[in-house]
Formats: structure tokens, C-alpha cells, sequence
């Protein structure tokens, strides 16, 4: 950890651990290189390395804080840098030039950086002390806040007076930014939220009254209560002595059982004070446009800076301040640019978005407004006096447009603003022509012209040039992430009118493209891997083109997926049509459509676990896993379940996997649509479709969505006129609301529309892209595909359909098939030349909950027949 | 060298017939206890490894997908996805980790594997 030569070095100290201190240090160590000139110690309050503030949310949805770390670890173990976590700094003696610690440690500086941040602002409520109040700003303050709500969740005094009618109440303090995040975290842990704000409209910051409204329109639909224009008075506690109601100033209450202040930030300049260095008006260090306060040794950046006479509470004019100290550091001249605060959010699933004047204070300023109070969508753009130039804009409920207007600021639009605001209006976008200066990333303030220099650098440097490149290189998208469409659109530009173009290659053995392969398998009629790799490629193969050649295979209805050479194409898990798991067993998991299952048929899963000694779990997607099956058991673990009805779910394939569905209206009490009927239509008629991803549908008997349709690649949602039907959802790494595709279809229009979306998807997809990062790449997107399934703009819906006729057709359960063939039956061993051994390195893991005593003696096999199967058998159209 | 001690003290395991195996699958075998991996590759020749999978300890190596990286035979962990050659056992993601080779020799149509492990 010793520097090289200490002596040599001067020593920058600074103080705090956020996300503008860890810029700070990543930006002087890239810039300094090999012969460093700065030693670094960074004193942070926080417990932890720096981590994304931003994303503190996703925290809520289960994820590891170590997940939320920022940048390269490798980072803190550079030996020119040293973090010391967990030791706030005390104070600062400018004159001895050093700063001490909480645990008295002392550090002397040849520069110091204040990069304190800020703390949430409590506005002086009575009660705002009681047990159960929060803040919302750092992991801790989230991770206090989750386990509250899970003790208050588990304790069943909590759960109200009326036996447990009540869900638990919260309230978030403050309607901006921050308070509906908090509202979202809060709703995730299952507490019905209230936010209470102060003004007359939610984000009063960002947006204006029709923003406001439209945004009030969205959380209410999210079913997040909203109270404008209200002041809370004061907190009671309850016989607990924790809060229990909340006063409002108008004489109004409410019951609550949790509070969160989200109601704004004030900088943490107590340090700076104390050691005498000028502060704002409003607080914040004073710094001059090279962000040095009065004090030349010393430095603030971030939230705690007051530059230009104010603070500012986004990350990327941090960021801004940060490259600009440590070009000065190393002997630069760079300046402050001026902030940009142009905000793209998604809060509570909602997009909006704001850049430039968009409250259109300009003198002069033309405002052109779209809304749609129904849909929740507002949109505004503010131009010159001459209605040419782009000034500002304000995106409320649908923000795609934000990405490629925002370097359009101050500058002329071009064409008729309406396009940029009516619904799917921008789908080409202008990247092309956009000039060299305009800003692409507003995080890293990264112009077009350095993303392109950098995809020409690559291209003279003879090596590829994908999108993780240009990140690298240029920072790019490397933040909030919203400008990656567009740094991809002037990437994929810039490769072509470089000739190169985008290298569609699969692998070393196949030039083309998985769309490009299938047309070739579908047009010449080769069947057959060895045949296309030697017409069409090279070599034999690797585990990436073989399994897309099988699964175009498949789709092309080239038999079961192990006759003959298929066979050895297929990763393991299509190979022995069960999933592999760590140690190397599989798992089961039968076809249960639609979720809906009979009592027998769980006793007959049931005897199965129990004869193989299998570990059961019901899945995330409305079904049973069995675990820990040996390769050997497979066959008769298949041919228990075969006899008592069940067949493959492929849960194994990059294929149709489950159509979810909520009760629907045989039980719900809201329920418009049988939706259960129609899931297990659906997936009786899609099953076994192979894709090039996996494919999940989804169908909810009301708009209250139960079945979570809209996570889903096909979500269809009932009506009282028929079904919406909605595409390109999945969750997973990034989750997706899927869009609407058609409304108020009748059933066979619905499946006809299904058939056409999913077939054209499987023909023209990349391997590996689900329905949403397809219809975001495929040219025209959303707008292109309604019009090839709903209109046949391409002439080939009946070519669609009769592809889709062939595989419902066609389709044959593999489980079956596989026990009916003795070749394929053979693969089915450990060891070749000791066929009933196990492998004895297997050791199962535990169970979490015990065994239970009930036992079941199997049941009437002829009973354990789905009813489903008989009752809604898909006739083929 | 004493090649006949050798042959003394570690034998020729025989574990299949060689039309049993399929073209670019694998099976696995139990040879004098150590999982061994058995491959017969498209232009007819055949290589064992071990059956064990170091980045995942598993024995799953078998039933991995073979194929080629550049004239190099290879096999790709079904786990991970460690992609291994074939004629050598060294890991062609991970240079500093290798699988064991072992012999094979076909004979009378019948494949017979050595269990100590040699450099192919
Ligand atoms: C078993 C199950 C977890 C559970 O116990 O609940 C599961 C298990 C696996 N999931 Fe999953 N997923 C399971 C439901 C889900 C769900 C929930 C759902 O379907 O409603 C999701 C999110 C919804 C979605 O897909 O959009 C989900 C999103 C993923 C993803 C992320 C996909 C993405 O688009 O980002 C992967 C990774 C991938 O496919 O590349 C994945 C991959 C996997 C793999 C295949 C990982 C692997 O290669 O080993 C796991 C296979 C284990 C096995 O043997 O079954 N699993 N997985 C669930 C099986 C459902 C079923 O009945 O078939
Ligand atoms: C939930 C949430 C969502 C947000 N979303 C967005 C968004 O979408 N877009 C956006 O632009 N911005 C967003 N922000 C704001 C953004 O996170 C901040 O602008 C950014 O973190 C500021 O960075 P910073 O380094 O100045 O301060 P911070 O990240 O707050 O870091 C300051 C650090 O200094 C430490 N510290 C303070 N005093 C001392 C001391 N005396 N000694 C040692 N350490 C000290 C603190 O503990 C803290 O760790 C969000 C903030 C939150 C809380
Ligand atoms: S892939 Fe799915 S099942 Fe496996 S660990 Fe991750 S979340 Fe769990
Ligand atoms: S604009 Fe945020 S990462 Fe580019």
C-alpha cells in the first residue's frame, strides 16, 4: 500500500465518500497515469465504498448493496489510494493545513476537497423524532427504514383494529424527486402510501401545472395517494410510543404507522463554517467557477458547493465539478461549463423527463403542448419567439423522446414540432445530422463528435467497436443511462459511413446474423448444422451457434430437438430436456397452464418428489420445481408425471415458457374475462414454440392486473369490450412495462395478432434479445411491428400465420417422445460404462422448512388429469 | 522409461464400444474411480478429459457442447462455459487453469481410457 516514492508526491485529502468524491478520484488517477504526482486519502463518513445514490431505490427490490457499488473496485486498491471508511472528519485546521477524524486520527493536505454532499432536510414538524420516522439518502437510512416496515409488517397488531383488513398506512413528506421515490420504495414494501405535498402539485420543481397534473394522474393509478397543497402540522405517537398520525395544518389526519421526510436537502457545509470559509445565502461552500474557494489549498465539489451563487442537487453537474478539479490539480485551466439540469427520471415506473427552460421563462418563449389526460401523457416544448429554436421541455408519462431532443437544445428543431409530441412520434430520431458540439451524455458531458471520434479511432485501430467500447471510452452512458439509444444510433451511424458497418457476425464460425441464418436455413431448406457451417460459415461450431442453429431448427420444425445430429447442437438443458443445476442434477418443472392445477395433479407431483427424493419449490411463474434429479432418473421421473397428465413446461428452452394468469372472472368479484380460460388457451397454443429468447405471456382478468400481464413479453388485459393486448415486458436485469400493441380485441383477433407478433419475432430477432430490446432495435420499432401484424404493411401476415398453424400443428410433448424412443433414452446415464451408478460426489443440499407429516398415499392416477387439458383443448384454427 | 511397469500398474480401461459414441457428445466414465469425459470428435478421432468442471466443481464437462476456436477442438462447460481444448485440457478463457488428459486407444471398435492422467 506504500507509494513508490511518498516523498515525491503531493497528498490530496478528501472528504467524503459520494458518488462526486468517487468521479473525483477515478478522473485524477485516469488522467495523471504511470507517473502519478497525487497521493489520495478519502475520508468518508458512510460504512462503504462509494455507491450509487441514484439507484438507492433498487435497493428495496432485493439487490445485494454491494450491487449498487460505483465504477471499478479495483479503484480503493490502486496503491495510490487510500479510503477510510466509516471515520467522518471533524474538523479542519487551515492554518496547520490538516483535518482530523471522529476515531482522532489526523491527515495533513497539500489540497483539500470538500465532497460532504448534503442530508435530507426535516422540516421542524412536532414529533418528527418518534420512532418510525425516516430519511431517504443513504443505504442505512433504506435498510432502517425496510426493517421497520417488515417488524411493523410481522407483528399482527399492525395490521389494523378490523382483523386485518387494514393494510399498513405511510406517509412520505414532500412531493418532489425524492418523494416519490420514497412513496415507490414504501409501496414496494407493501404499505399503502400517502405523499403529502406543500404546493399546489407534485415535483413543483420540474414541472409545471399540466406536468403536475398528468403526474398526479399516473401515481394515483399506481395507487399512491396524493395530497397537494397541504402542510403537515404534527406527528402523534401511539400507545407504542411510535408515530401513529399525522395532523394536517387545513385540520385534516391520517392514520400512519410510518413517515419518510423526503422534503428537499441541505448541504452538509458545517466543516467549511467551522473553519471559517464563506458559505451561500442558502448554505453550500462558496467556490468560483473553478470550483476553489477562498482558501486556494481548498476545494468543494458536488452537493455542497455553491457555485454561481447556488447549489445544485443532480449528479451531473458533480460530475462537471469534479473533472474540472482534477484538470486543475494536474496544472489545467478547465472551467465550470454551466450546469445542465436536465433530469430524466422513472419514478414509480413513470417517465419524466425535463431539459432546458422548460418552465419557458425566456423572454418570448413559445410553448407547444400535448396532453393526454386519459393516458397520463403531458408533453411540452419550448421554442424561440420565431418558433424555430429549441429552448426547453418537460416529458410527463412518456419520455421517449428525451434522449434525442435533449442535444437539440438551442438549436433549430427542424420540421414540425408536433412530430417530436404525438405518441411513437420520433421512432427514426435525428441522430445523423446532429452537429459535431451537441451534448449526448449530460452525466459525463459527452458531445457527438467525441462518441464519434471514438468509433473511428477503434475502426483505425483495426479492432470492433461495439457499444461497451464506446462506454469505456468515452464514459458515455456510463451513468443515469438514458442517452444510450442515442449514443448507439450515432455509433451504428458512424460505423456505417465508415464502411465498416456493425458486425452482425454470430460467432467466429457464422458472418451473419441469427435473422440472416434463419432466412438462409428457411429459404434453402438446409436442416442440418454440419451443412449450413460448411456452405455458410466455418470451422465446427461453439456453444454459441450451435444452440441458435438448433433453436432455428426447431422453429422451422425440424423434428424433435434430439433427432440425430440436433442432438449434439443443444446445450445441456435442451439436450436432457431439464434444467442443470450447480452440482451438476436438473430440474423438472411440468407444464401447469395457466397456473391452474387440480388437487390430484399436486398429489401426483407430490409422489414424485417423495419416490425421488426431489426438492420442491413452486417457482416465480406459477408452477412446481422439482430439484436435484440425477441425469439417470430423468426418464422415469418424466414417466410418472406423463401417466398422471403433465408434459414438459420447457423450462429448459429458450421457448414459450408460462402464460400467467390471475383468478379471473369465474372467482374474482372484478373480473371482466375468463382469464384464466384464455392463459390456458394460449398456452396450449404456444407451447413449445422455440425463440430466440425465452417467451412469457401474461393474462389479467381486469385493469387491476393481478397476472402482472405488462411484465410479460405478451401481456393481455381484460376488458369489458375484449382484451388489450400489450408487448415487449419482462423483468430481470432491466425490467420493462410492455406497450400496447391493440386495444378492445375480440378473442380470435387477439390470438391472430398473438400468432403474427410471435413468429415475426422469432424470424427477425438476435439470439439472446427478448421482445423488448427487439422491438427497440428493429427499424420503425413498436409503430413498424403493430403495422406488419395489425395491417400486413409487408405483405407476409399470411406466410405469419401459416407458420404458426405448422407449429401448433405439429407440436408433440418432448418429455413423451424421448420415453417412446430407446436412442434417445441412452443419453440418459451417468456413466457409460457403469449405467446405474450415481455420481457419488453428490451430496443434496438442506431444505429450508421441514418435512411436514401429512403424507399422501398418491392418489387415483386417472383423477390426477388436468381438467384443463380436457376442457380447453386449443382446436387449431 | 519403463513403459511395461507402467502398463503394469495403470491399465487400459476399456469403457465403450466406439460406434456407441456420438459425433461431437460427450459421455462420461467411470475409470478406476476418477470421472473421466470421453469425446469423439468429426474427423473421427477420440480425447478424454477429466469429467470435472474446476470453475463450478461439478462433473458436468461431458456434457458440454464441442466444437472448434480456430483450429483448436474444444469443449465448453455446460456450467459456466469455460471453454476447454481439448487435445491439451488448458482452458482457453483461463490460461492459468487446465483439465487432465488422459490416453485413449481404439481398438477392436472398442475405446479404452488410462487412468493416470498424461500430458496427451
Ligand atoms: C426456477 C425459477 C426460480 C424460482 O424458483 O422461482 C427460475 C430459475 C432460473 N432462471 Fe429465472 N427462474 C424462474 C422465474 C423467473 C422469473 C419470474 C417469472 O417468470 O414470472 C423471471 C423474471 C421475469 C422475466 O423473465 O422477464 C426470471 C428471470 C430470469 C432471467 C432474466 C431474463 C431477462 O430478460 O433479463 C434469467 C437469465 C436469462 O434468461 O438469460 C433467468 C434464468 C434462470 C435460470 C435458467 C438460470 C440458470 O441458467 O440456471 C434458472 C434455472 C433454474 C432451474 O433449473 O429451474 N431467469 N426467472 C423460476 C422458474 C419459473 C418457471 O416455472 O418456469
Ligand atoms: C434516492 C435518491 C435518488 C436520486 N436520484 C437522482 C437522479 O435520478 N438524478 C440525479 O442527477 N441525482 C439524483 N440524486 C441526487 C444525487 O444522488 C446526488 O446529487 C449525488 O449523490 C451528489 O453527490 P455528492 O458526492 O455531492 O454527495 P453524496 O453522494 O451525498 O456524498 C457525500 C458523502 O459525504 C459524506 N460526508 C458528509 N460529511 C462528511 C464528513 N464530515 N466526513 C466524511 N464524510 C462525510 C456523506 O456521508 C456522504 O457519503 C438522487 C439522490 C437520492 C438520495
Ligand atoms: S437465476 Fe433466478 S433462480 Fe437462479 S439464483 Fe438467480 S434469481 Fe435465483
Ligand atoms: S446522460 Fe446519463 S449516462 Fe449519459
Amino acid at each position: 500500500m506504500n507509494p513508490a516514492h511518498p516523498a515525491t508526491r503531493s497528498h490530496l485529502v478528501v472528504v467524503g465518500g459520494g458518488m462526486v468524491a468517487h468521479r473525483l478520484v477515478d478522473a485524477l488517477l485516469q488522467r495523471q497515469g504511470a507517473d502519478a504526482s497525487w497521493q489520495v486519502t478519502v475520508l468518508a463518513e458512510e460504512p462503504r465504498a462509494p455507491y450509487d445514490r441514484m439507484a438507492l431505490t433498487s435497493y428495496f427490490s432485493g439487490r445485494d448493496p454491494d450491487d449498487l457499488q460505483l465504477g471499478d473496485p479495483a479503484l480503493w486498491s490502486d496503491p495510490r489510494v487510500t479510503l477510510h471508511r466509516g471515520d467522518p472528519v471533524t474538523a479542519i485546521d487551515r492554518v496547520a493545513t490538516t483535518v482530523s477524524t471522529a476515531s482522532g486520527r489526523e491527515h495533513s493536505y497539500d489540497a483539500l476537497v470538500l465532497a460532504t454532499g448534503s442530508s435530507a432536510f426535516v422540516p421542524p414538524v412536532d414529533g418528527r423524532d418518534l420512532p418510525g420516522c425516516f430519511v431517504y439518502r443513504t443505504i442505512d437510512d433504506v435498510a432502517a427504514l425496510r426493517a421497520y416496515v417488515e417488524e411493523l409488517r410481522d407483528r399482527p397488531v399492525a395490521r389494523g383494529r378490523r382483523g386485518g383488513e387494514t393494510a399498513l398506512a405511510g406517509a412520505v413528506v414532500g412531493g418532489g424527486l425524492l418523494g416519490l421515490e420514497a412513496a415507490g420504495a414504501l409501496r414496494a414494501l407493501g404499505v399503502d402510501s400517502h405523499v403529502v405535498e406543500f404546493a399546489p402539485r407534485l415535483m413543483p420543481l420540474q414541472v409545471d401545472e399540466g406536468g403536475g397534473e398528468g403526474l398526479r394522474r399516473l401515481v394515483q393509478k399506481l395507487g399512491v395517494h396524493v395530497h397537494t397543497s397541504t402542510a403537515t402540522a404534527r406527528l402523534h405517537a401511539g400507545p407504542d410510543g411510535r408515530v401513529r398520525r399525522m395532523d394536517f395544518a387545513d385540520g385534516g389526519r391520517l392514520d400512519v404507522r410510518v413517515v419518510v421526510f423526503a422534503a428537499g436537502v441541505r448541504p452538509r457545509d458545517e466543516l467549511a463554517r467551522a473553519c471559517g470559509l464563506p458559505v451561500g445565502e442558502r448554505g453550500g461552500v462558496v467556490v468560483d467557477d473553478t470550483c476553489r474557494t477562498e482558501d486556494p489549498k481548498v476545494w468543494a465539489v458536488g452537493e455542497v458547493a455553491c457555485i454561481g451563487g447556488r447549489t445544485l442537487g443532480l449528479v451531473a453537474p458533480g460530475y462537471s465539478m469534479a473533472e474540472v478539479v482534477a484538470d486543475r490539480l494536474l496544472g489545467g485551466t478547465a472551467t465550470f461549463p454551466g450546469a445542465d439540469l436536465s433530469t430524466k427520471l422513472k419514478l414509480l415506473g413513470v417517465d419524466v423527463a425535463s431539459f432546458g427552460d422548460a418552465a419557458g421563462e425566456t423572454a418570448g418563449a413559445l410553448p407547444v403542448v400535448y396532453a393526454d389526460p386519459v393516458a397520463g401523457v403531458y408533453k411540452k416544448l419550448v421554442l424561440s419567439d420565431d418558433a424555430r429554436t429549441l429552448l426547453g421541455g418537460l416529458l410527463v408519462g412518456d419520455a421517449s423522446a428525451y434522449a434525442a431532443l435533449r442535444p437539440l437544445l438551442g438549436r433549430p428543431l427542424g420540421g414540425d414540432p408536433a412530430a417530436w409530441l404525438l405518441p411513437e412520434g420520433v421512432a427514426g430520431g435525428p441522430s445523423g445530422d446532429l452537429p459535431d458540439d451537441a451534448a449526448v451524455c449530460s452525466c459525463n458531458n459527452v458531445s457527438a463528435g467525441t462518441v464519434r471520434g471514438a468509433v473511428r479511432g477503434a475502426v483505425a485501430a483495426g479492432g470492433g467497436c461495439d457499444l461497451a467500447a464506446v462506454k469505456a471510452g468515452t464514459k458515455a452512458g456510463t451513468s443515469c443511462g438514458s442517452c444510450l439509444p442515442l449514443v448507439k444510433k450515432l455509433m451504428t451511424a458512424e460505423l456505417v459511413s465508415a464502411g465498416v458497418g456493425v458486425s452482425r457476425a454470430l460467432c467466429e464460425h457464422f458472418d451473419i446474423s441469427r435473422a440472416e441464418l434463419f432466412e438462409v436455413a428457411r429459404v434453402t431448406g438446409v436442416r442440418t448444422f454440419s451443412e449450413l457451417v460448411a456452405r455458410h460459415g466455418r470451422g465446427r461450431g461453439c456453444d454459441i451457434c450451435k444452440p441458435v442453429v438448433a433453436s432455428v431448427l426447431a422453429s422451422l420444425g425440424a423434428g424433435h430437438v434430439l433427432d440425430g445430429e440436433q442432438a449434439t447442437l443443444q446445450d445441456t438443458n435442451d439436450h436432457v430436456l431439464a434444467n442443470i443445476q450447480k452440482d451438476g442434477t436438473y430440474s423438472v418443472v411440468p407444464r401447469i397452464p395457466g397456473g391452474e392445477v387440480t388437487p390430484a395433479g399436486l398429489i401426483a407431483i407430490g409422489a414424485v418428489a417423495v419416490e425421488f427424493g426431489l426438492y420442491t419449490k413452486i417457482t416465480g411463474a406459477q408452477r412446481i420445481d422439482l430439484l436435484g434429479a440425477r441425469l439417470e432418473q430423468l426418464p422415469e421421473i418424466w414417466r410418472r408425471l406423463v401417466d398422471a397428465g403433465f408434459e414438459s413446461g420447457h423450462a429448459y428452452g429458450k421457448a414459450v415458457r408460462t402464460v400467467k394468469s390471475c383468478v379471473g372472472s369465474t372467482w374474482c368479484r372484478y373480473g371482466v374475462q375468463d382469464s384464466v380460460g384464455l392463459a390456458v388457451a394460449l398456452e396450449l397454443r404456444y407451447r413449445g414454440l422455440r425463440a430466440p429468447h425465452k417467451l412469457k405471456l401474461g393474462v389479467s382478468g381486469c385493469a387491476r392486473e393481478c397476472a402482472e400481464a405488462r411484465s410479460k413479453d405478451v401481456g393481455v388485459i381484460a376488458t369489458d369490450k375484449g382484451w388489450n393486448v400489450y408487448v415487449g415486458g419482462n423483468g430481470g436485469f432491466s425490467p420493462r412495462h410492455a406497450r400496447l400493441l391493440a386495444e378492445d380485441l375480440d378473442t380470435d383477433t387477439l390470438v391472430r395478432t398473438i400468432d403474427r407478433f410471435l413468429i415475426y419475432y422469432v424470424r427477425t430477432a438476435d439470439r439472446l434479445q427478448r421482445t423488448a430490446a427487439w422491438l427497440e432495435e428493429i427499424e420503425g420499432g413498436l409503430e413498424h411491428v403493430r403495422a406488419v401484424v395489425l395491417a400486413d404493411s409487408l405483405g407476409i401476415a399470411g406466410d405469419l400465420d401459416a407458420a404458426m398453424e405448422a407449429h401448433v400443428a405439429g407440436y408433440a410433448d418432448e418429455w413423451r417422445d424421448a420415453l417412446e424412443d430407446p436412442v434417445k433414452l441412452r443419453r440418459f446415464t451417468t456413466f457409460v460404462n457403469a449405467p446405474g451408478t450415481p455420481d457419488p460426489d453428490l451430496v443434496p443440499p438442506a431444505r429450508h422448512v421441514g418435512e411436514t407429516t401429512v403424507r399422501h398415499d398418491g392418489g387415483d392416477p386417472d383423477g390426477a388429469v388436468l381438467h384443463t387439458r380436457v376442457a380447453l383443448e386449443v382446436v387449431p384454427r | 522409461m519403463t513403459p511395461t511397469t507402467d502398463h503394469a500398474v495403470v491399465s487400459w480401461v476399456p469403457v465403450c464400444r466406439y460406434d456407441d459414441l456420438e459425433v461431437e457428445r460427450g459421455v462420461a466414465a467411470l475409470v478406476e474411480g476418477t470421472q473421466v469425459a470421453v469425446f469423439r470428435l468429426a474427423d473421427g478421432t477420440v480425447r478424454a478429459v477429466d469429467h470435472h468442471d474446476p470453475f463450478s466443481g461439478a462433473n458436468v464437462i461431458a456434457r458440454g457442447i464441442v466444437g472448434s476456436r480456430g483450429d483448436v477442438p474444444t469443449v465448453a462447460s455446460p456450467m459456466y462455459k469455460h471453454v476447454f481444448d481439448l487435445r491439451t485440457g488448458a482452458c482457453l478463457d483461463d490460461p492459468s487453469t487446465a483439465l487432465r488428459v488422459y490416453p485413449v486407444r481404439v481398438s477392436g471398435g472398442v475405446v479404452a481410457v488410462r487412468a493416470a492422467a498424461g500430458t496427451g
